[in-house]
């Protein structure tokens, strides 16, 4: 048991804990605030797995860019009422 | 009832994934080495052409493709043409974007953003912009590359637009250098074919492993795919600002 | 173990655009299942005590044991080009909205 196994064992519950949340839940705003929390504990995994290119492509990416584009599409739900 | 036969059919997918990845190599091991005669063992000793010398960072000169980074003498040099396929899609959903979003400024939301947020964003813009240039130039040396440094510079632009309510990017200048970064990337591989024979072929000589200098035509190619990646991202951003939806 | 995780993030995927009707929902979980597909190439090229693929003043001759590069630049093509599927489904959602006035599928005569 090194600290490998066990920041390996972490990642993974977390991974598959997050990954139910942002499917499971209810409202639109749990749901991408949870894939991007998804995207960063990913982010974990690449870096723990020796691969700094995607890691930080990953992070480039999935942090602002994916977020933002999903808020975007649904802020002017506030008034219609449709789940947020 | 939906959610059922839903879970039904994820859960015998993921069963038929599982036995097949167990009995092919194993679920709860990683590899011992690479197999001795893959491409990946190749191309991490660049000898696809036959050349066996050791490479030694800041010593050999003349190597095959020069270039410290491993994944970026993947991507820019041995799998060229499978850039140039992503390139084109990349650019096929920017073009889809932007067509069906793109009507002109049908009035942003009137949010008073303070005085410290303006000036703050305006003092971190030049900063993540030269972030994401020494990304992409330094791809050869360092990890990163064209496509991370490209979407650095998106993110900035990104924060321009969410702290300041009066700032409009000059969307046309964006498209246009878009489209001239594609062609030079194909320019680019013509010339290789004019001066050596193969489409997309290295041709400049490679320096010493290392240097900033090096590495023939990665990094003209690097520098390329970031400004192209940025300004398509950029493009995107733009897109989604513009179209407001009647809630 | 990471493998293990990986393949569950592609079955919880794949549950999220089968079971649900709202159309910023499927697509979460079209991003979930790539996400867990990345992370499953990556793991896959993992050599036990092997280093980053890049040499450097620490490793600086290519005969150590590294990592697999052809995974890792197969999935960064595969990153970028999962943005560019997103933005273009979360555009075709906004024609949807403006057209139907709703985000759910089965009030627009898509689905049953």
């Amino acid at each position: 048991m090194n600290w490998f196994d066990i920041l390996e064992a972490g990642i993974s519950v977390f991974l598959v804990v997050f990954a139910l949340t942002a499917v499971i839940s209810r409202k639109l705003l749990t749901s991408i605030i949870f894939l991007s929390a998804l995207s960063m504990t990913a982010v974990a995994g690449f870096a723990l797995l020796s691969a700094p290119d995607v890691a930080v492509t990953e992070a480039v990416i999935g942090s602002g860019l994916v977020t933002f584009i999903f808020v975007a599409s649904i802020r002017n739900l506030r008034k219609a009422g449709d789940g947020l | 009832m939906k959610k059922i036969f839903a879970g039904l059919l994820a859960v015998a997918f993921g069963i038929v994934l599982l036995i097949g990845i167990s009995l092919n190599t194993g679920l709860f091991g990683y590899n011992d080495s690479l197999p001795e005669d893959g491409a990946a063992s190749h191309y991490i000793s660049k000898d696809v052409n036959g050349k066996t010398d050791e490479v030694v960072f800041g010593e050999t000169t003349g190597a095959e493709t020069g270039s410290a980074n491993m994944v970026t003498s993947v991507i820019a040099n041995y799998r060229s043409f499978d850039t140039l396929g992503e390139v084109t899609v990349l650019f096929l959903a920017a073009l889809g974007v932007s067509l069906l979003a793109g009507t002109m400024d049908k009035g942003r939301k009137r949010s008073g953003s303070g005085f410290i947020l303006r000036t703050s964003a305006r003092i971190l813009f030049p900063l993540m912009l030269v972030t994401g240039i020494y990304i992409f130039t330094h791809g050869h040396l360092t990890p990163g590359g064209g496509f991370p440094g490209g979407s650095m510079i998106a993110s900035s632009f990104l924060l321009l637009y969410l702290a300041d309510e009066s700032f409009r990017a000059n969307v046309k200048g964006f498209k246009v250098a878009e489209g001239l970064a594609g062609t030079l990337y194909v320019a680019i591989g013509i010339v290789g074919l004019l001066a050596a024979g193969y489409f997309l072929v290295n041709f400049l000589p490679t320096g010493t492993v290392g240097n900033l200098l090096s590495a023939g035509i990665i990094p003209v190619v690097y520098v390329i795919i970031g400004l192209k990646v940025g300004s398509e991202i950029t493009g995107i951003v733009a897109d989604m600002f513009n179209e407001e939806v009647k809630a | 173990m990471i493998k293990f995780a990986s393949l569950l993030l592609i079955i919880i995927g794949l549950y999220g655009i089968l079971s649900t009707r709202n159309v910023i929902k499927i697509l979460v979980g079209i991003n979930v299942m790539e996400i867990g597909i990345n992370v499953f190439i990556i793991a896959m090229g993992f050599v036990n005590d092997g280093a980053a693929p890049i040499l450097s003043v620490d490793n600086p001759v290519n005969v150590l044991k590294f990592v697999d590069p052809v995974a890792q630049a197969l999935v960064l093509t595969s990153i970028v080009i999962g943005l560019g599927i997103t933005a273009l489904g979360l555009v075709f959602a906004r024609k949807i909205h403006k057209k139907y006035g709703t985000y759910d599928l089965s009030e627009t005569g898509g689905e049953s």
